[in-house]
């Protein structure tokens, strides 16, 4: 599929795709085709609340591709990545007002700041087992987001304003339909590179990481480096969506970060498929476009995300149009139900051995 | 009536079959040896009968009711008590929780007491030990908690799996003895063991599997004194 | 200080209820319920839904009314967490542990907000207000309502180490803490003590939710969540899956945070929770009280 790639090294996708629509999501085809759309969307609709939904989607889908990374490549739940948007956004605002530049200008500040938060966050936490980093990385959201709050630099509860627009070779790219283009092209480009990230050396040791950890670690990958390669990854993906929304509303405020926003890319990378970067996108503008279109229901509709998500979860938790299909892990917590004999039984001849809860590792 | 019979039972795991129609049976105050290797399928066998695993196929009757299709706990209840290889001793609870433990389904306080002072009886190293946590006892007396707590619920059958694992010659003899009391007074029993040894100097009756299949069948004497076992099984 | 000790405890044992839930389900199944939180928040609402139906109450009747709201409160939530057991987890114990993790945001996510839609988003005044005498003791005002709470919350707290450490469902429990497989073999109901013990710590957590209404007077369906992850560090700081823990994690947490705030001003109280639980989490995961948890690999 991929010219570039060795097929013969490449991921190959398990067995056949489960019904002509996933295939259909597998094609080439449909990518250039969504590009397509996206291009020709302003001859459709330009107003200006229409580009403004728009472009929010756009950026909608550079956040989900990032998260896409962490979750859905590498399988570690970050449920606190909306501190990478804020972090981008809050640096891009900084410096673009501190030092007068054109957004643009503050790319290198944005990078150096979200590969920082990527380390401080990654590193405490990537030790952890699943459900502990879940809970710590979510507590990191919140601690970016109370710290945005409380620190004069960061304006405070008010926030920042007045964030200038991309201008880019001169070209004052500000209004809403050249805007809405730059969006499209960056976050294409960016959408891309994550893709290709997928299928990278990387992006295999990322989905041996996720399937199984300790095979992984014996096969010889540092599974730490290997993770927290992830987490820069999604927190550079996340950054620059920061500061895209920063050049887009010209305005941000700690209210932007809550765990909600978290919360909806989320959905859109497991409505989407984990791993699979064409599901992601259409994951990304279902859920970022939806809203708006029940914007009547009020909070009744985010109650209809979370019953969606569990519904997803119990019954197809591949997704709609999964990467590859989920293997179900083998339980040991006394369901009756038969279990892998030749692996438990020599598990079970091991000695009891002292286990660390927060990391599962041997103490 | 026998008192637990295995007819052509087959276990699957995910694809792998592990039990290719196994047919076993054990008669009331019996101690009958499983033998066989390493990943022959004589714990299968068990968790079977103690519903840790679906039968796919076959039928499994203890006391004349059918328990192929039971829940773990109905097999506890109508009498029939799985002791677990590796013992499965809750190993932060006291040797007087993991006793009492044993007695969950037993509804008459009278009797756990009762049980309670024949089992520090038959094994009063547990009475000395009560209040030790389980994890504490050497494998020897892990054992023979793991047998005590079984026989809290007061059972009309115990299988135990590879009891003799893992400790020394002089231990297992002791365990055996103890295996061979509690049949004495009354308890059937079916022994699962790779030490062929041990096993057939207490039952009278074997079989033997290999590959999910009973291959061979026999009196303890004559399983002995069968050549293919003794250089299966009982080499040094 | 003492000022400072007295609201730091009294907090705490808030948290330590909570956290009580959070530590036991996890001990059980391994499972970080995330909307845990949620049911303390829905506790809250439950018992402000039903003291509204009440009336007028007069002021000599209030703690009365409470008790009873209390009670009631605790069987709502109880049935609602084994709900969420059965609806969103159950069918999910044997799959990825990604896919549980998801669905309790989801069930986090579909409480929350739930909540909002049916009662609308701003906060809401408890309809009762407990009012009290303060007396001085040792440097501290205490009032009269908070020693009440802190009463019936450590009643709370007593009545369940007792039930854990001397019943046989407490054994139970402890030994599917322990060895899933092998308490099957004892004829224990797994699934049946699983459901329970939902219902026991979402029972806890409700009744933590009635308090904290009746207390500080006003809730938002928001509530739920940062309690939730303060609930969560409270059971780390004790040893997660330790019942004891989880009380010492609560009360201690609570301490932390008086002194915290005091320290580093209001505004960063939270700031400062979380970071004690990386710390925790870095420098002591198993925590203070933490058994080392032997488990079958």
């Amino acid at each position: 599929m991929s010219e570039n790639v060795d097929s013969s090294t490449a991921p190959r996708r398990i067995g056949k795709p489960a019904s002509r629509l996933s295939a259909l999501f597998e094609s080439k085809q449909l990518g250039w085709g969504a590009f397509a759309i996206a291009l020709i969307f302003p001859f459709i609709l330009a107003s200006n609340y229409a580009m403004n939904i728009a472009t929010t989607a756009v950026i909608f889908v550079l956040l989900a591709s990032g998260l896409n990374i962490v979750v859905g490549y590498c399988g570690l739940l970050d449920l606190g990545y909306i501190a990478f948007m804020a972090v981008g956004a809050y640096t891009a605002g900084i410096v673009s007002k501190a030092w007068e530049l054109p957004v643009l200008f503050t790319v290198p500040a944005v990078l150096v700041m979200t590969v920082l938060a990527g380390l401080i966050i990654g590193a405490p936490t990537l030790r952890l087992r699943s459900d502990y980093l879940a809970i710590v990385t979510l507590g990191f959201g919140e601690i970016i987001r109370l710290t945005a709050n409380n620190l004069t630099i960061t304006g405070g509860p008010s926030g920042i304003y007045g964030i200038p627009g991309i201008h880019l070779f001169g070209l004052d790219l500000s209004n809403p339909v050249p805007f809405y283009y730059f969006c499209v092209v960056f976050v294409s480009l960016l959408v891309l590179g994550s893709a290709r990230l997928g299928k990278s050396r990387l992006g295999r040791a990322w989905r041996f990481v996720r399937e199984d950890e300790d095979a992984a670690e014996a096969m010889g990958i540092h599974t730490y480096k290997v993770k927290l390669a992830a987490y820069i990854f999604g927190a550079i993906w996340g950054g620059l969506g920061g500061m895209l929304f920063a050049a887009h509303l010209s305005a941000i405020s700690p209210q932007s970060f809550v765990f909600l926003q978290s919360a909806l890319v989320l959905m859109a990378v497991v409505l989407g498929g984990m791993g699979n970067t064409r599901g992601v996108v259409v994951g990304a503008v279902v859920i970022s476009l939806l809203p708006e279109f029940l914007r009547d229901m009020g909070n009744l509709r985010y109650v209809i995300f979370g019953v969606v998500l569990i519904l997803v979860m119990v019954l197809r938790p591949q997704g709609f149009w999964p990467a590859r299909a989920f293997e179900p892990e083998k339980g040991d917590d006394g369901s009756d139900s038969g279990e892998d004999g030749t692996k438990r039984s020599r598990r079970d001849r091991r000695k009891l051995v002292p286990v660390n809860p927060a990391t599962g590792e041997k103490a | 009536m026998s008192m637990l019979e295995f007819e052509d039972v087959e276990v699957f795991y995910g694809k792998i079959q592990a039990l290719r129609g196994i047919s076993v049976r054990v008669e009331e105050g019996e101690i009958v040896a499983l033998l066989g290797n390493n990943g022959a399928g004589k714990t299968t066998t068990l968790s079977a009968a103690s519903a840790l695993v679906k039968a796919h196929s076959g039928r499994i009757s203890f006391a004349g009711t059918d328990i192929t299709r039971a829940k773990p706990w109905e097999v506890v209840g109508a009498g029939l008590i799985h002791v677990p290889e590796g013992r499965r001793i809750f190993s932060t609870l006291s040797v007087m929780e993991n006793l009492q433990l044993g007695g969950y389904m037993v509804k008459d306080k009278a009797a756990i007491a009762k049980r309670l002072k024949d089992v520090f009886d038959l094994l009063p190293l547990l009475a000395q030990r009560r209040t030790q946590q389980g994890g504490t006892l050497s494998g020897g007396e892990q054992q023979m908690l793991a047998i005590g707590r079984a026989l809290i619920a007061g059972p009309k059958m115990l299988m135990l799996d590879e009891p003799s694992m893992g400790l020394a010659p002089l231990i297992v003899a002791q365990v055996m003895e103890v295996i061979k009391e509690v049949n004495a007074n009354g308890t059937t029993v079916l022994l699962v063991e790779q030490n062929a040894r041990a096993a057939l100097k207490i039952t009278s009756r074997g079989y033997v599997i290999e590959n999910g299949v009973t291959t061979m069948t026999g009196t303890g004497a004559e399983l002995l004194a069968d050549s293919r076992i003794v250089e299966a099984y009982l080499g040094a | 200080m003492t000022q400072l000790i007295w609201n730091g405890l009294f907090v705490g044992s808030f948290y330590a209820l909570i956290a009580l839930g959070y530590s036991m389900v996890y001990g059980i199944i391994k499972l970080l319920n995330f909307a845990h939180g949620d049911i303390y928040m829905l506790g809250a609402f439950i018992g402000f839904a039903t003291l509204s139906s009440f009336g007028v109450i007069p002021a000599s009747m209030s703690i009365t009314a409470l008790l009873i709201v209390l009670l009631l409160t605790m069987i709502i939530t109880g049935g609602i967490g084994v709900g969420i057991e059965r609806l969103a987890y159950r069918p999910l114990r044997n799959s990825p542990r990604l896919a549980v993790l998801i669905t309790a945001v989801g069930a986090s996510f579909t409480l929350e907000y739930g909540v909002s839609a049916i009662a609308g988003p701003n906060p809401k005044v408890f309809p009762v207000r407990l009012q009290g005498e303060t007396f001085d003791v040792l440097g501290a005002r205490i009032s009269a309502p908070q020693i009440v709470l802190m009463v019936i919350a450590v009643l709370l707290m007593l009545g369940l180490n007792s039930y854990i450490q001397r019943t046989s469902m407490g054994r139970a429990m402890r030994a599917i803490a322990l060895d899933p497989k092998g308490s099957l073999l004892m004829g224990i109901n797994v699934n049946k003590v699983i459901t329970w013990t939902f219902f026991i710590g979402s029972a806890l957590a409700g009744a933590a939710g009635v308090m904290a209404g009746a207390y500080y007077g006003k809730i938002d369906f928001l509530m739920g969540f940062i309690i939730g992850l303060k609930a969560f560090t409270a059971a780390v700081i004790g040893g997660i899956g330790n019942i004891k823990g989880a009380m010492l994690g609560g009360l201690l947490l609570g301490l932390l945070e008086a002194f915290g705030s005091q320290w580093l001003g209001g505004e960063w109280r939270d700031v400062f929770t979380f970071a004690v639980l990386i710390a925790f989490l870095t420098l002591k995961p198993t925590g203070l009280l933490g058994e080392r948890v032997t488990e079958r690999v």
